[in-house]
C-alpha cells in the first residue's frame, strides 16, 4: 500500500478534509503469536489511517486477522501469547503498543470504545442493565452515582430503547437480543469516545433488528461525530455503513479504497472474488428459469404438524407456559425440489426439521415419502431413516472428532448394513469425490479440515444412503462467503444429478432467494407465507415478508433504502400462558399455489 | 466442482506426541511410574528375590528371649512377633495389595461405568433411580459398609476385592454421569441419531471412546484408593486373613509392639505410602496428558 492511495481516499470523504489530522494511525502493524515453533505473524504490516466521524470497514473471512487488529488497538490482545511484534498505533499523539496498562484503562472505554459480537456475554448478567451503566461511566469521570445514573438514563434514551426507566432496573436476560445489543452500543457512546469500535456488532442478530441497529449506530456516530471502525465478513453491512473499505485476508493486507469504487472497480482478484461469492437478493430473480409447473411425487407431507414444549415452574414443577414452537404448518415437498423454510430466529423452522427426523415429538400427520411417521399410528424405522437425512449447522460440533472422516462417512452404510465393507469402501470413495473432496482425505480427522470441506464431509454422509431428501438447518451459515458460494452449488448439483429434495432452513433472505424453488416463510410458529421463489421474493404479499426482504442489506453502496418502521415495545413470543389459545392463521391461495396468511 | 478443494486450505494439526514419551517428560510421574513397575516387580518375582518362604517361622528368627529380630544381618528388615521374615513377607504382601488394586478397582470401573453411562445417556426415569442410588452409597459410610459385607461374607482375597468395588464405584459413577450427559447433548449425538444409529452403538461408538481418558485416569488414582482401603480392612481385621500376607494385616498383627519393635509398623507402612503415593503421580500425569480442559492449570 502507498500512501498515496490513503490521502486520495481519505480526501474523497467529505469529513475528513476539515479535520487536521487522523485519530488514529497505524503504521506496518505485525501482530504474531508465540508458538513452539517461534513467532508466528497473524497481522502483517498493516497500516491505516482513521480521521474524525469516518466509518472504516475492515472487511475479510474468517482467520483475515480483522478482530484481532482491533484488540491490539484497544490492548486486549490475549497475553502472554500474542503480541504486537512490529510497527506502532498512534492515537493521537499518543504511542499505544508502549502504553502501561493502567494508561491504556484510561484510554478503554472513554476515548476508544469497543461493542463485542455477542451482547449476551459481553454484559454482566447479576448486574442491572441502570447499574452496569452508571459504573462504566463513574469509572472515568469523577461524577456521583446519582449523576451517572442520569447519564445512564439519557443514553438508554439515545439508543431508542423503548421504555427506558424500566430497563434501567431490568436484568441483561430480560432484554432482547437487539435491546441489549442497544445497551452495549448505550454503553459504548455514553462517554462520547472519540472511536468507536464495532467488531461484527450484528452478525448474531436477526435481519430485521440487524437493520434497526445499523441505522441507530450511524445516525448516533452522525451526531457525535466518532470515527468508526466496523469490523465484519457481510459486505451488505459494509456497502451500507462505510465510507471507505480495508479488505484483510490471512492476517494481509488486500486493498483499500473508498466504499462507492471498491464496490464498482475492486483492484485486486480477492476482493472481486468476495464481492462476487455474496449473495444478492434479485439474483436469484433474474436467474431462475420460468417456474414449469412440477408434477413429481411428494417426497415429503406435513399436514397441521404441531410441536409445544412445556415449560414448567414452581416448587411443585407444574406447567404454566408453553413454548408454542410449532402451530398447524402444512407444506409439501416434492421430488427433486429445494424447499426453503426462512425465519427469524425462535420462528420454530428448525423444530419442524427435528420432527420430521425424529429428533422431538409432534402431533399432526407427517408423511415421509408416502410413510406416516406421525404417533400414535406411525413410527420412524430404519427404512424411513434411510429416505431423509440431515446435514446440521455447525459441521465440527457434527462430526465425532475421534473417528476418522472415511468411517464418519460410511457410518451410515454400516448402520443400515448396506453392501460388504469393500462396496462401502468404494461407496465412499465415491461420495468424497462427489462432494469434492479427494480420496487421499479419507483417513484423516476432522479437525484437520476448513470449515467448508467438512460441511463437505457432512453432505457426503447425508447422501450415503441415497436418501430422498436432505434436510440442511443452516448448514451454510456459519460459512465464509466464498466457501459457502461453492457449498451452494454442490447442492444444487446434487439436486440436477441424483434427484434428491433439500429442505433448506436458512435466515439469509439471499442464500434463499438464490438456491430455493418454493420457499415458506415462519413467523411465530406459523407459516404466512409459501410460494415459489419468483411469488415470494418478486411479488412478496404479507407485511413480515416485505419487512424480512427490505430489511437485508444490499451489496451496493449507492442503493438508497427507506429506513424500516420500528417494532414498539416488546417482541412478541411463542412462550405463552397455559390457559392462552394460539391465533391460528388461515392461508388463502392466490394463484399458482401462493399461500398468504390473511392479516 | 474438482478445483474448488484447492482453494479451501486444508488444516493441519501438528501430531502430539505418543502418552509413555509426554510421561517421561514429567520427572514426578516417571519416578511415580518407576515404583509402580519396582512393586509390581517385586510382587511377581518374590519367590527368586527372597530365600524365605513367607509363612515360614524361624528359629533363629527370634531372639533368645522370643523378641522379633531387628533389621538387618540375615533378616534384611528384621523378623516379626513369630519370627518371619519382615522382607519376605512384604514381598508378598505387594502380591495381595496389586491384586486387590487390579481386581477391586477394574470391577468398580465397570460397574461405575455401566451406571454412570447408561444415567447419564439415558436420563429420565432410568437416570434417577440409578444416581439416587449412587447418592444413597455416597451418603453411607463407606467403611462402615464395608465392614458390613466383610463380616456377612467369609473374608477372603476375592471377597475383599468385591467389597471395596461395592463401596468404590460410586465415585466414577458420577463422575461419568456428568461427562456422559454433557456428551450426550453434542450435535453430532444428535447426528447419529438421524442417521438411525442404536443407542448400543451411540454409547459403544461414540460414547465411550470419548470417555477413555476419564476411565484411564479414574482407573490409576482409583488403585491407590483401594490399596489403602484394602490396607484399612485388613488392619480393622476384617480384610486379608493371616496368614497371608498383606500390608494391612501385618501393621494390624504387630501394631501392639509398636514401641518395642518399630520396624514392623514403619516398612509395611511405608509400603503402602510408596504404592498409593506412585499411582497417585502416574494418575495425576495422565489427567493431564489425557484431559483437555485440565491443560495449562499446572
Amino acid at each position: 500500500m502507498s500512501d498515496g492511495n490513503i490521502k486520495r481516499s481519505g480526501a474523497k470523504a467529505p469529513e475528513t478534509s476539515t479535520e487536521s489530522g487522523p485519530v488514529l494511525r497505524l503504521d506496518h502493524l505485525n501482530i504474531s503469536v508465540n508458538t513452539e515453533d517461534g513467532l508466528r505473524p497473524l497481522v502483517h504490516d498493516l497500516s491505516f489511517d482513521l480521521h474524525r466521524g469516518e466509518t472504516l470497514a475492515i472487511a475479510g473471512e474468517s482467520g483475515s486477522g480483522k478482530s484481532l487488529t482491533s484488540l491490539a488497538i484497544m490492548g486486549l490482545l490475549p497475553p502472554p501469547a500474542v503480541r504486537v511484534t512490529g510497527g506502532s498505533i498512534h492515537f493521537g499523539e499518543q504511542e499505544l503498543t508502549t502504553l502501561g496498562e493502567s494508561a491504556l484503562r484510561q484510554i478503554r472505554g472513554n476515548r476508544i470504545a469497543m461493542i463485542f459480537q455477542e451482547p449476551m456475554t459481553s454484559l454482566n448478567p447479576v448486574m442491572k442493565i441502570g447499574t452496569q451503566l452508571a459504573e462504566a461511566i463513574c469509572a472515568h469521570e469523577s461524577i456521583s452515582f446519582k449523576d451517572a445514573r442520569a447519564r445512564a438514563l439519557a443514553a438508554l434514551k439515545s439508543v431508542r430503547l423503548s421504555e427506558p426507566e424500566k430497563r434501567l432496573n431490568q436484568f441483561p436476560h430480560e432484554l432482547s437480543g437487539g435491546m441489549r445489543q442497544r445497551v452495549m452500543i448505550a454503553m459504548a457512546l455514553a462517554l462520547k469516545p472519540d472511536i468507536l469500535i464495532a467488531d461484527e456488532p450484528t452478525t448474531a442478530l436477526d435481519v430485521t433488528v440487524q437493520r434497526e441497529v445499523l441505522d441507530l449506530l450511524r445516525d448516533l456516530q452522525r451526531e457525535m461525530g466518532t470515527a468508526l471502525i466496523l469490523i465484519t465478513h457481510d459486505m451488505g453491512v459494509v456497502a451500507e455503513m462505510a465510507d471507505r473499505v480495508l479488505v484483510m485476508k490471512g492476517g494481509h493486507f488486500v486493498e483499500e479504497n473508498d466504499v462507492v469504487s471498491l464496490f464498482s472497480q475492486p483492484r485486486e482478484a480477492y476482493t472481486r472474488d468476495l464481492l462476487n461469492a455474496v449473495p444478492c437478493l434479485g439474483d436469484g430473480l433474474a436467474s431462475a428459469s420460468a417456474n414449469k409447473p412440477n408434477e413429481d411425487p411428494y417426497v415429503a407431507e406435513l399436514e397441521n404438524v404441531v410441536v409445544r414444549f412445556n415449560v414448567r415452574s414452581g416448587i411443585l414443577g407444574r406447567v404454566t407456559h408453553r413454548v408454542h414452537a410449532v402451530e398447524n404448518v402444512s407444506l409439501n415437498i416434492r421430488k427433486g425440489e429445494i424447499f426453503s423454510l426462512v425465519g427469524e430466529s425462535g420462528c420454530g423452522k428448525s423444530t419442524i426439521a427435528k420432527a420430521m427426523v425424529g429428533l422431538v415429538k409432534h402431533s399432526g400427520r407427517i408423511r415421509i415419502n408416502g410413510i406416516d411417521i406421525s404417533p400414535p399410528y406411525g413410527t420412524i424405522d430404519n427404512q424411513v431413516r434411510r429416505e431423509i437425512q440431515m446435514v446440521f449447522q455447525d459441521p465440527m460440533a457434527s462430526l465425532d472428532p475421534r473417528m476418522r472422516v472415511g468411517e464418519l462417512v460410511r457410518e451410515p452404510l454400516v448402520i443400515h448394513g448396506v453392501g460388504s465393507v469393500a462396496e462401502q469402501k468404494r461407496r465412499v470413495e465415491y461420495l468424497f469425490e462427489r462432494v469434492g473432496l479427494s480420496r487421499d482425505q479419507i483417513e484423516r480427522y476432522p479437525h484437520e479440515f476448513s470449515g467448508g470441506q467438512r460441511q463437505r464431509i457432512c453432505i457426503a454422509r447425508a447422501l450415503a444412503l441415497n436418501p430422498k431428501l436432505i434436510i440442511a438447518d443452516e448448514s451454510v451459515s456459519a460459512l465464509d462467503v466464498t466457501v459457502q458460494a461453492k457449498v451452494l452449488v454442490l447442492l444444487k448439483e446434487l439436486v440436477s444429478d441424483l434427484g434428491v429434495s433439500f429442505l433448506f432452513i436458512s435466515h439469509d433472505m439471499a442464500v434463499v432467494e438464490n438456491i430455493s424453488d418454493r420457499v415458506a416463510v415462519m413467523y411465530l410458529g406459523q407459516i404466512v407465507e409459501m410460494g415459489s421463489c419468483q411469488q415470494i421474493f418478486g411479488t412478496p404479499r404479507h407485511s413480515y415478508t416485505r419487512r424480512l426482504i427490505s430489511a437485508v442489506p444490499t451489496a451496493d453502496p449507492t442503493r438508497e433504502r427507506q429506513t424500516l418502521a420500528r417494532l414498539v415495545g416488546d417482541v412478541p413470543s411463542p412462550v405463552r400462558l397455559i390457559s392462552e389459545t394460539v391465533p391460528h392463521v388461515t392461508l388463502e391461495n392466490a394463484g399458482n399455489g401462493h399461500m398468504i396468511a390473511i392479516e | 466442482m474438482a478445483n474448488s478443494t484447492s482453494i479451501d486450505p486444508i488444516v493441519t494439526a501438528r501430531k502430539e506426541p505418543g502418552i509413555l514419551v509426554q510421561i517421561a517428560r514429567r520427572k514426578l510421574a516417571l519416578f511415580g511410574l518407576f515404583l509402580v513397575l519396582l512393586t509390581v516387580f517385586a510382587a511377581v518375582f518374590a519367590p527368586w528375590l527372597t530365600s524365605f518362604e513367607p509363612n515360614e517361622q524361624m528359629f533363629d528368627g527370634l531372639s533368645i528371649h522370643g523378641a522379633p529380630m531387628p533389621p538387618g544381618g540375615a533378616f534384611l528388615l528384621g523378623t516379626d512377633l513369630l519370627g518371619r521374615d519382615l522382607l519376605t513377607r512384604i514381598l508378598y504382601g505387594a502380591r495381595t495389595s496389586l491384586i486387590i488394586g487390579v481386581a477391586a478397582n477394574g470391577l468398580a470401573l465397570l460397574i461405575g461405568t455401566i451406571v454412570g453411562v447408561t444415567a447419564g445417556y439415558f436420563r429420565g426415569w432410568i437416570g434417577s433411580v440409578l444416581m439416587r442410588l449412587t447418592d444413597l452409597m455416597m451418603a453411607f459410610p463407606a467403611l462402615l459398609l464395608a465392614i458390613c459385607l466383610a463380616a456377612i461374607f467369609q473374608p477372603s482375597l476375592w471377597i475383599v476385592a468385591l467389597v471395596i468395588a461395592i463401596v468404590y464405584w460410586v465415585q466414577t459413577a458420577r463422575v461419568l454421569y456428568a461427562e456422559t450427559a454433557s456428551l450426550a447433548e453434542r450435535e453430532f449425538i444428535a447426528a447419529e441419531r438421524t442417521l438411525g444409529a442404536s443407542h448400543i452403538r451411540i454409547l459403544v461408538k461414540h460414547i465411550l471412546p470419548h470417555l477413555v481418558p476419564t476411565i484411564i485416569v479414574w482407573g490409576t488414582l482409583g488403585i491407590s484408593t483401594t490399596v489403602l482401603l484394602e490396607a484399612t480392612l485388613s488392619f480393622l481385621g476384617v480384610g486379608v486373613q493371616p496368614p497371608t500376607p498383606s500390608w494391612g494385616n501385618i501393621i494390624f498383627e504387630n501394631q501392639t509392639y509398636f514401641q518395642a519393635a518399630p520396624w514392623l509398623v514403619f516398612f509395611p507402612g511405608l509400603a503402602i505410602v510408596t504404592l498409593a503415593l506412585a499411582f497417585n503421580l502416574v494418575g495425576d500425569a495422565l489427567r493431564e496428558i489425557l484431559d483437555p480442559t485440565q491443560r495449562g492449570r499446572d
